[in-house]
């Protein structure tokens, strides 16, 4: 989460990305670079910018199933319970 | 020859010349390419774990390249082990927001399916409380723990108890019985926290404890678990690097379990859904460090090079070339953690 470490495990876990695959693709998705994504001051402003969350949580930044909607969106990953929150409020 | 700090297997520090680090990481990757019959380090590999044992930093760390990610065993438990008053959400918070973990994992104390079953319905709301206010990944996890199943823990007769009067048809019957409580188990519980709960993931943890057949039951969950939700993460980390033949011929897929290594675990666990595969490499207590990490990084880097799915390999206590402590040194676990990162290209730990 300092990082982009938690996007990269979305990768393999959900789609058994191998770390070399899902790095490029998380960096692509992202409009970084690879060295970009182990970069904790480089992925501080750009989770800020792209409102993805930040490990320091700071106001009117997205947090929790917010910030989760919108990683499954950049990532074009289904998020399990992205898809239940859906559901239940009908969207 | 300078003298170099080492530890053993059992973590107790020990002065050894760089000769006997040299014989050790010879002898150690030998003995892992003798019993798996793969190749052993190559003596560029050797180098690198050599000047790896001469270099006197305390802490060492991965190229900034070969970066992975972490994912955890029994997560929530680590805290309320330590016997702080903090929730299973705090945890998670804690882990996510102040530790920077790259994923999650919401756990029972008592680890194990079998005990879980009795509690998921208070876990699936914790899930379900749990994914609204995290953003990484997050698991489900528990040991598939087949011995619980057996007297006197569990209702079948214990194979244990028979095979020694030479009763095998019936041991092997036993361990037929257990094997599909523990798939029944497996499959209800992963189902409930990732249906209802929420979850991005199941991790089977501690995977063939018991033997060739808790390794058939954890492989037939996370293939009828991988059947009935695809896109669900599952992983698998195993206990040994051996699959011990305990009912010794039970297949999955036409392939005997007993016997198998990582390099042969990790096909199998393709073949059944699972989407990150843990190898276990147990330490040897008296054997020093730089022969168990020889060894365990052979069999690793077979596992990863067979792969198709992420390999993260356990590194903690007594696997991975880590010391059999519950407090592992941060010498011994850094220096383990780079050179299984960067021999084996792993994907994570």
């Amino acid at each position: 989460m300092r990082t982009a470490g938690d996007l990269v495990a979305r990768m393999q876990l959900n789609r058994g990305m191998r770390i070399d695959a899902a790095k490029s693709y998380v960096a692509d998705k992202l409009g970084a670079s690879v060295p970009d994504l182990a970069d904790s001051v480089t992925m501080a402003e750009l989770r800020e910018d792209l409102d993805i969350g930040v490990v320091c949580e700071a106001p009117g930044v997205a947090k929790g199933i917010d910030a989760k909607f919108k990683i499954a969106k950049l990532l074009e990953l289904d998020i399990n319970c992205v898809s239940m929150f859906r559901e239940r409020v009908g969207l | 020859m300078g003298k170099i700090v080492a530890r053993m297997g059992d973590g107790d520090r020990v002065d050894m010349t760089e000769t006997e680090v040299q014989q050790d990481l010879e002898e150690g990757t030998q003995d892992a390419a003798d019993r798996a019959k793969i190749p052993p380090l190559t003596s560029d590999e050797i180098a690198y774990l050599m000047e790896l044992y001469r270099r006197k930093d305390r802490v060492v760390g991965v190229e900034d390249s070969k970066a992975c990610c972490l994912s955890y065993d029994n997560q929530t438990s680590k805290i309320e082990r330590a016997h702080i008053p903090v929730s299973k959400f705090q945890q998670l918070a804690l882990f996510e927001r102040c530790l920077g973990a790259d994923t999650l994992e919401l756990t029972h104390i008592d680890y194990s399916f079998k005990q879980v079953k009795h509690v998921v319905m208070y876990d699936k709301p914790n899930m379900e409380q749990a994914v609204l206010s995290t953003i990484a990944p997050i698991f489900y996890g528990a040991m598939p723990n087949l011995g619980l199943y057996s007297v006197p823990d569990g209702p079948v007769p214990n194979p244990m108890d028979l095979i020694p009067m030479d009763r095998i048809d019936e041991a092997r019957e036993a361990y037929a019985q257990m094997v599909e409580y523990a798939i029944s188990d497996m499959v209800y519980v992963g189902s409930q926290l990732y249906e209802f709960g929420g979850c991005d993931g199941i991790n089977f943890d501690t995977t063939a404890a018991s033997g060739d057949a808790e390794f058939y039951a954890a492989l037939k969950a996370a293939e009828i678990l991988h059947e009935k939700y695809p896109k669900m993460g599952i992983e698998m980390g195993m206990s040994g690097e051996f699959i011990l033949g305990m009912h010794a011929e039970i297949e999955y897929d036409g392939v005997r379990l007993a016997g198998l290594y990582p390099h042969e675990q990790v096909k199998l666990c393709e073949k059944a859904g699972v989407t990150i595969f843990g190898p276990a490499i147990n330490i040897v207590t008296n054997q020093s460090l730089p022969w168990n990490l020889a060894r365990s990084i052979t069999f690793t880097k077979a596992c990863s090079e067979a792969s198709n799915i992420p390999v993260h390999a356990n590194l903690g206590m007594g696997v991975g070339g880590v010391p059999l402590v519950l407090h592992p040194p941060l010498d011994a676990l850094s220096r383990a953690s780079k050179a299984h990162v960067e021999i084996c290209r792993l994907d994570g730990l």
